[in-house]
């Protein structure tokens, strides 16, 4: 147990853990997954895994924004950042981020001003201070980052800013979580839910996975010990018989979510009927486009992007980590043709994805046991 | 860009724009606080709140902020990056 000195409560941490014990059936294969990169992130980091029973299984969601862009849209916003004139500006995750040839990070080495930025708002200063240029923000996250798209959108037309536009790559939660559940290669028997998601959204989208398929929901937060006290509660859930939604993280996630952000959001996004999201193919009314009143802040309108649909390269599994069916060091080039430095999937760039992550530090942990 | 940020709001330097000075372990920047207006409530000097790629997402209390930037310190370079970032933001 030697990572548990690092958390807030020590004390605790030990004594969730001999619940868990407690709680789990040992002729039972319990498969948990926690859906979102940060929590994914947390568990290698400190080997939460390795406090669990042999018999309770941690899968990796879709929950990592960075993970699920697929090369398709990298390749149009590197088309887009190559037009004369363009500011292309972006999360520094996304500047490694493999597209078919290229990353932006390369565009940017072959000449295209492409820069990274913290905020969307730092986007729209460069383009109130470059008023003879085109600035576009490659706009990317689940539903905690589209309200700041959605509210800078907002500020751009309030200040009748002609040379910003966006390229909107955001996506929900809720659809690929369905796909899972639909999928039959994947049994899972509960979620630890998205806790910075949910402070926007809120616990009511997730009742759907209790309601049509009977499985335990806790959404959580980022300590480590709130990740254990989470696979607690759906261990207990699941001994008691019971599926529900419950919000372990209740100190930041309000039940009904943040209904000003879910409003701009409304107002400046609309539901895209298809949207393809990286290993997992196509998954309908997922993603979000710039609604009609927001239309000339649409990148995609203003540039005539490309907008070819790139398979993934043969040797990438993302899709198969993304689902949770095969663990990153499962993956044929883990760690030997695909390293954060020199990536072929897309989640060995976020650090938030399964593979940066396990290679960070799950190997470590690994390694340190072997000893 | 996945991680939010704890930090302390300072003032509130453009009320229509709702945009505050906050402050993150000691780097002075502006943020977004809009998204804290509901129910009649808003960002005050002295607040903390969880900070996301410039915008606040929810108030927390002084103990969790804490324990947040905690974990966050002992993520190592994710987070130094995330401050790097931070401090090359200029939102106004
Ligand atoms: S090791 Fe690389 S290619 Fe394989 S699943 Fe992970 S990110 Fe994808």
């Amino acid at each position: 147990m030697k990572y548990v000195d690092e958390y807030r409560d020590a004390q605790l941490g030990q004594a969730v853990a001999t619940q868990i014990l407690s709680e789990v059936d040992p002729d039972r294969h319990y498969k948990v997954m926690e859906v979102c990169g940060g929590h994914t992130h947390s568990i290698y980091k400190y080997g939460i895994d390795d406090l669990l029973p042999a018999n309770v299984e941690l899968v990796h969601g879709p929950g990592c924004p960075v993970c699920v862009i697929p090369m398709g849209r990298v390749d149009d916003g590197i088309a887009i950042a190559h037009h004369d004139g363009v500011i292309f500006t972006c999360f520094g995750d996304m500047m490694r981020v493999p597209g078919s040839e290229h990353t932006l990070l390369e565009a940017k080495a072959q000449g295209a001003d492409v820069r990274m930025v913290y905020s969307p708002l730092d986007a729209l200063r460069i383009a109130r201070e470059n008023p003879d240029r085109e600035v576009v923000f490659f706009a990317i996250g689940f539903e905690t980052t589209a309200p700041s798209t959605a509210l800078t959108l907002k500020r751009a037309k309030a200040e009748g800013l002609r040379n910003f536009s966006c390229v909107c790559n955001h996506v929900t939660i809720v659809p690929p979580l369905r796909a899972l559940l639909e999928s039959p290669d994947l049994r899972l028997d509960g979620f630890i839910g998205p806790g910075h998601v949910c402070t926007v959204v809120g616990a009511r989208p997730f009742h759907f996975i209790p309601a049509d398929y009977g499985r335990p929901v806790v959404i959580s937060g980022f300590e480590p010990l709130d990740i254990l006290q989470s696979i607690l509660m759906i261990l207990r859930q699941l001994r008691g018989g019971r599926h529900e939604v419950e919000n372990q993280y209740r100190r930041v996630v309000p039940d009904e979510g943040n209904l000003r952000a879910l409003q701009v959001m409304a107002e400046v996004f609309a539901l895209r009927p298809h949207f393809e999201w990286r290993g997992l193919g196509f998954i309908s009314q997922s993603a979000l486009r710039l609604s009609d009143a927001y239309a000339e802040f649409d990148a995609e309108q203003r540039f005539a992007t490309p907008s070819v649909r790139v398979a993934d390269p043969k040797a990438c599994q993302c899709g198969e980590v993304l689902k949770g069916v095969i663990k990153p060091w499962e993956c044929k080039v883990f760690g030997t043709a695909c390293t954060p430095e020199h990536a072929i999937g897309t989640c060995m760039v976020s650090p938030e994805g399964a593979c940066a992550a396990y290679y960070n530090f799950g190997r470590y942990a690994r390694q340190r046991e072997a000893v | 860009m996945c991680l939010a940020i704890p930090g302390q709001v300072i003032e509130l330097v453009d009320e229509a724009n709702q945009i505050a000075k906050v402050d993150v372990v000691g780097v002075r920047r502006n943020i977004n606080v809009s998204l804290l207006t509901t129910d009649g409530d808003r960002a005050r000097p002295g607040d903390w709140v969880l900070i996301h790629v410039g915008f606040a997402l929810s108030k927390v209390d002084e103990e969790e902020a804490h324990a947040t930037l905690d974990l966050l310190q002992r993520m190592g370079a994710d987070y130094e990056q995330e401050l790097e970032e931070l401090k090359a933001s200029v939102i106004e």
